[in-house]
């Protein structure tokens, strides 16, 4: 796990945040700390120790497929930035 | 394809199940809805929404399992598959990565699932295509695409989503086209998907390479996307099969890449070459806790269906029919279902096959109806074999009887009776008729006994002219050579 | 006395008396907003009509009749702005109430006011708020703590009767802490996360904010309880929490580890800390050192796991069904990157870049998997020391207040505010933080927090420890002058 420099850069693109280089810097060295820091995680033996998802092992929680009522069009359209005919609008997707 | 080369083919195909509501949310499935009339805060991926695990959609998706003999997993899990898109509410999809529901498991490719025209050809009968495994994932939206924008329409976004991926067992496009109609055929049993190709139920990627008989090692592979049906993907894959080995002939390399399908053009077109590899970030969804699989097994195992290869050997070794037949009948349920029906009540389970196979199902498709919509009742159809078999009426009657039938959705009784069509067999009626008709043709009788043996069919046809038709043409016959040899 | 400096139980018993009504809370309260609210900044919105009306319809009968309570913008509440002190948020109205707000709303509470908070809950301070931040009422040039610092400086600066709050590595507790009320983590599972904005899912609890031990355990029992639209609620019955409130420590075992008594914790606070355990000793209960020997790990193991699942929880942020949207826009990846940009304060970006890297393609066993692993040693610590105690004690925060801008450029040394609180987290165990004393720094008072740890779903205990505590002291009375710190902050302006 030896990253405490890493590509921030890929790691922007990948999260679709588009950073000034000025901040791929400072964030660069700031993140390379707190990797540092991280790196204490390495003295630790886990080969034989289960990883924690959830702090309770509890399982299978359902519901029935049941119909509960939709919001109406109005509501769900009313956040959107940009919206016509029922749609959300966003910029042309090229597929 | 030209002999010295071997294609492998992969399919990756997607399934609608046909729940009530999501899989995370209770918003109701309705196909062709206005848009974005059936969103909630959960499938809309609104700030604070969590999901809750629709309990059917897993036991559709065990149940796939089951009927492919895959290994349903004691505990799967979901995932987070981290992506982009605008049709993705949350900008990650809850799938599964390392727990799927089911894993290995087999499809068989059934002789009359191939093409009409290939089912002569078949290289490789009873054919398995191994799967590699089954997940369950929730939908993405559907887009709309204008000059300068998109539309996104979130109906569709959550809807349960299988996937289904096999091994790369295919050989050739024919192949390709019995997998997914064996498939969907299955699916269609056990009731888990309507399937339908046309409405996205069923959506279908292939990965398709090829290399020269003697090269051990696989060719480059190609994915195809955009297939909208499954002779669409027969077509595109001979296409693609056919420039692969064009390309490697001309000595091209090829790269591995997306192509799309344009099933007007009949050609594929590349989308994109292969980009840098997707880091998709799976990782558990915390909201989202493990599934043990046993607690609802003994439910499902329950509603394994009758197979519809299963099906076809039992309606051969029961119903005496040919195995032709049998597949044909088995296609579809419904039909299946129909068949049976009136088989159950049938003398001769055989006619009842051959009504159906011939007379019902062309008058279905002049009509344009599915056999749900078949106005004849299963029972009386099988009435209607009946009356013949019983010489109550000629076969020939017996299609009269059946276009009234189909019109008007009455028994066969009821029409026999309204058109006066029941045969005469009373025999002293037919013996009075015939001697009638002897006595009144002298010189067809002078010929018959002269030798002329087929002076008899033209005294046959008096009578049941005579008779407006009614008697029974075996009992006529019968009745006037007796009289004529002087019996 | 102004109705405003009310307790949530000094409150009912005079609203069940028709002694006051629930209006003439709202109105108090109203009032007191408008006098020092713009010193506090405690609030990013409040509606008072809509709060008076709904005052006019409390039923005062209900177990929170007309009480009206702050709720930190990352709680969705129908018809409000759900914002989490972010701009990618802007204009967001949400369409839906959270469980706990239909809880509180038909245990007849009012909810008041969107309160403060570091945006998306990533800060110790509140000065990631995208609207500036809250102030600590007891020292206007120090930071209430964070994230739920506006809740916590609402509560504390009496403009709230009460606050929730959420909870993914102190967030409750040590604003509570620094700003010297009641801030409780329940277990995880025990409240329903349906309508909170996520930060990091496995780890974030909805609490309350208080002014005594009491309120906050009258506001657990309403809010806690399994939830069908949260699979990660437990179907565990929910006690009365007020039952044991009163039964003292006698015969209890508390523990106090080792590893929370270390180097960086402030002189004052520990001497705080230390007093209250002897205090404890005093009432009766038996103190007893533990050890939970991973503490020195929780720090890293948060900060992996916590941004990991932020990096995928903040990604719906994006402009397309709601919030903010960047102009001039050049196609898909110009919109996500743009939007994402100019919508994200710096620090939220900090932990999407960080926990995006944690989960990528070839480090997500080095990083996610090996956190999530050590996160079960950090766990199996607490039920080794519950074995033998009943309850843990320790500081909630290395530090009393620190000053607005002193950690702002170094991330790793604001994350080290959380180091006490984190664990608890981790665990998905209960925790309260509780007055028991003050620092002075510079001439000024600050409050500092006393912890204490209970074991999972055993928050009737903890409650128990707590009040033991607080009804035999008078630290939880003091009252910040605020009038003071308000005139002199007018000066300033």
């Amino acid at each position: 796990m030896s990253a405490t420099k890493f590509d921030v850069r890929y790691i922007a693109e990948l999260a679709r945040i588009k950073l000034e280089p000025a901040e791929i810097a400072t964030f660069e060295s700031q993140l390379g700390h707190v990797l540092e820091h991280v790196e204490k995680l390495n003295q630790l033996d886990v080969s034989e120790v289960e990883p924690t998802a959830h702090s309770f092992p509890i399982y299978n929680i359902f519901r029935e497929d049941q119909i509960r009522p939709s919001l109406e069009r109005e509501a769900a359209l009313a956040n959107a930035p940009r919206q016509a005919q029922g749609l959300f609008i966003v910029t042309k997707v090229v597929e | 394809m030209k002999s010295d080369y071997i294609a492998t083919i992969g399919l990756e195909v997607h399934v609608q199940l046909k729940t009530k509501s999501k899989m995370f949310c209770g918003c109701a499935i309705e196909y062709g809805a206005e848009p974005n009339t059936h969103v909630c805060p959960t499938c809309l991926g609104l700030p604070g929404a969590l999901p809750v695990m629709n309990l059917e959609a897993l036991r559709m998706t065990a149940l796939t399992g089951l009927i492919f003999q895959c290994d349903v997993a004691p505990i799967c899990k979901f995932d987070r598959k981290n992506y982009y898109y605008p049709d993705m509410p949350k900008n990650y999809q809850i799938s599964q990565y390392d727990l799927p529901i089911c894993q290995n498991g087999e499809v068989p490719l059934h002789d009359l699932a191939y093409p009409k025209d290939a089912q002569k050809s078949i290289k490789n009968a009873d054919k398995r295509v191994r799967l590699i495994r089954i997940h369950l994932e929730e939908d993405v939206a559907k887009n709309f695409h204008f000059e300068t924008t998109s539309g996104i329409d979130f109906n569709r976004a959550g809807t349960p989503l299988m996937e289904i991926v096999s091994q790369p067992d295919i050989e050739s496009p024919e192949e390709a086209f019995a997998y997914l109609t064996s498939l969907k055929q299955a699916l269609i049993y056990a009731d888990v998907s309507d399937a339908d190709m046309e409405k996205g139920q069923l959506r279908c990627d292939c990965n398709v390479s090829v290399r020269p008989s003697h090269q051990t090692e696989y060719g480059v592979k190609i994915e195809l996307k955009n297939l909208n049906s499954i002779s669409g993907v027969r077509r595109a894959l001979a296409f693609e099969i056919d420039r692969q080995i064009s390309a490697l002939e001309r000595g091209e390399k090829l790269s591995q890449e997306t192509r799309r399908w344009d099933d007007d053009r009949g050609e594929t077109f590349l989308m994109r070459t292969k980009e840098s590899a997707h880091d998709y970030r799976y990782f558990p969804d915390p909201d989202l806790l493990p599934v043990k699989t046993e607690v609802f097994m003994p439910a499902v195992r329950a509603r394994l269906p009758e197979l519809p290869w299963f099906k076809r050997e039992r309606f051969v070794r029961e119903y005496g029919i040919s195995s032709y037949d049998a597949g044909v009948l088995t296609d579809d349920l419904e039909l299946s279902r129909y068949f049976e029906a009136a088989a159950k009540g049938a003398k001769r389970p055989k006619a009842v096959a051959n009504y159906v196979l011939n007379d019902l199902l062309s008058a279905l498709a002049a009509a344009g109806k599915s056999v749900e919509e078949c106005p004849i009742e299963p029972q009386h159809l099988a009435e209607l074999t009946g009356l013949i078999e019983d010489g109550k009426i000629n076969s020939k009657q017996g299609k009269e009887v059946f276009a009234e039938m189909f019109a008007s959705g009455e028994a066969p009784e009821e029409i026999v009776e309204a058109k006066g069509l029941k045969q005469e067999s009373d025999i002293d009626a037919i013996k009075l008729l015939c001697q009638q008709t002897i006595e009144a043709n002298p010189k067809s009788v002078e010929d018959y006994r002269a030798g002329k043996g087929a002076a008899i069919n033209f005294l046959k046809g008096q009578v049941m002219k005579a008779s407006k038709g009614k008697a029974n043409p075996n009992l006529v016959g019968e009745t006037l050579e007796k009289l004529l040899s002087g019996v | 006395m102004a109705l405003s400096s009310l307790t949530v139980h000094e409150a009912l018993d005079l609203l069940r008396r028709k002694e006051i009504s629930p209006k003439e809370i709202v109105e108090a309260l109203v009032k007191r907003i408008q006098e020092i609210d713009g010193a506090v900044h405690g609030y990013l919105s409040f509606d008072p009509e809509r709060a008076l009306k709904d005052a006019e319809h409390a039923d005062v009968s209900l177990p929170l009749g007309g009480i009206p309570i702050a709720i930190k913008d990352v709680v969705s509440v129908q018809g409000h702005p759900c914002g989490c002190a972010s701009k990618i948020l802007q204009g967001y109205i949400a369409p839906f109430d959270a469980t706990v707000i239909k809880k509180l709303r038909a245990a007849g509470a009012i909810p008041f006011g969107r309160t403060n908070m570091d945006e998306f809950a990533m800060g110790s301070s509140t000065e990631n708020s995208a609207f500036g931040p809250s102030r600590n009422p007891w020292d206007a040039d120090r930071t209430p703590g964070g994230s739920s610092g506006g809740s916590a400086a609402v509560v504390a600066a009496d403009e709230a009767l009460a606050a929730l709050g959420s909870d993914t590595g102190g967030s409750i507790r040590q604003p509570a802490a620094l700003c010297g009320c009641v801030g409780v983590k329940p277990t995880y599972g025990r409240v329903s996360r349906y309508g909170l904005v996520a930060f990091a899912s496995s780890l974030d609890q909805i609490g309350p904010l208080t002014k005594n031990v009491r309120d906050a355990a009258l506001i657990m029992n309403v809010i806690s309880g399994a939830d069908p639209c949260d699979s990660t609620t437990l179907d565990e019955p929910v006690p009365d929490y007020t039952a044991d409130l009163d039964k003292g420590v006698k015969n209890l075992t508390l523990g106090l580890p080792k590893e929370y008594f270390i180097k960086g914790l402030d002189p004052q606070v520990e001497e705080a800390v230390r007093a209250a355990v002897a205090w404890y000793e005093k009432l009766g209960a038996k103190i007893v050192d533990i050890s939970l020997p991973h503490t020195e790990y929780a720090l890293s193991t948060y900060y992996i796991i916590a941004p990991a699942e932020a990096s995928a929880n903040l990604a719906r942020f994006d402009g397309v069904r709601y919030g903010f949207r960047a102009d001039g826009i050049t196609g898909l990846s110009d919109h996500y990157g743009k939007t994402r940009e100019e919508g994200f304060g710096q620090e939220v970006k900090r932990r999407i870049i960080l926990g995006t890297y944690a989960l990528s393609s070839g480090y997500y066993d080095a990083f996610y998997l090996r956190a999530q692993k050590v996160r079960t040693l950090i766990r199996r610590d607490f039920d080794d020391a519950f074995a033998t105690v009943d309850a843990i004690l320790c500081p909630t925060s290395p530090t009393p207040a620190f000053k607005l801008g002193e950690r702002t450029g170094d991330p790793l040394q604001m994350y080290l505010a959380d180091i006490f609180t984190l664990a608890a987290n981790m665990a998905g165990i209960c925790g309260i933080s509780i007055p028991c004393g003050f620092a002075e720094v510079d001439g000024k008072k600050l409050p500092v927090g006393l912890q204490i740890l209970g074991k999972a779903l055993n928050e009737a205990t903890m409650f128990r420890v707590a009040n033991a505590y607080e009804q035999s002291t008078d630290w939880h009375r003091a009252k910040p002058l605020f009038g003071a710190e308000s005139e002199r902050l007018k000066g300033e302006k």
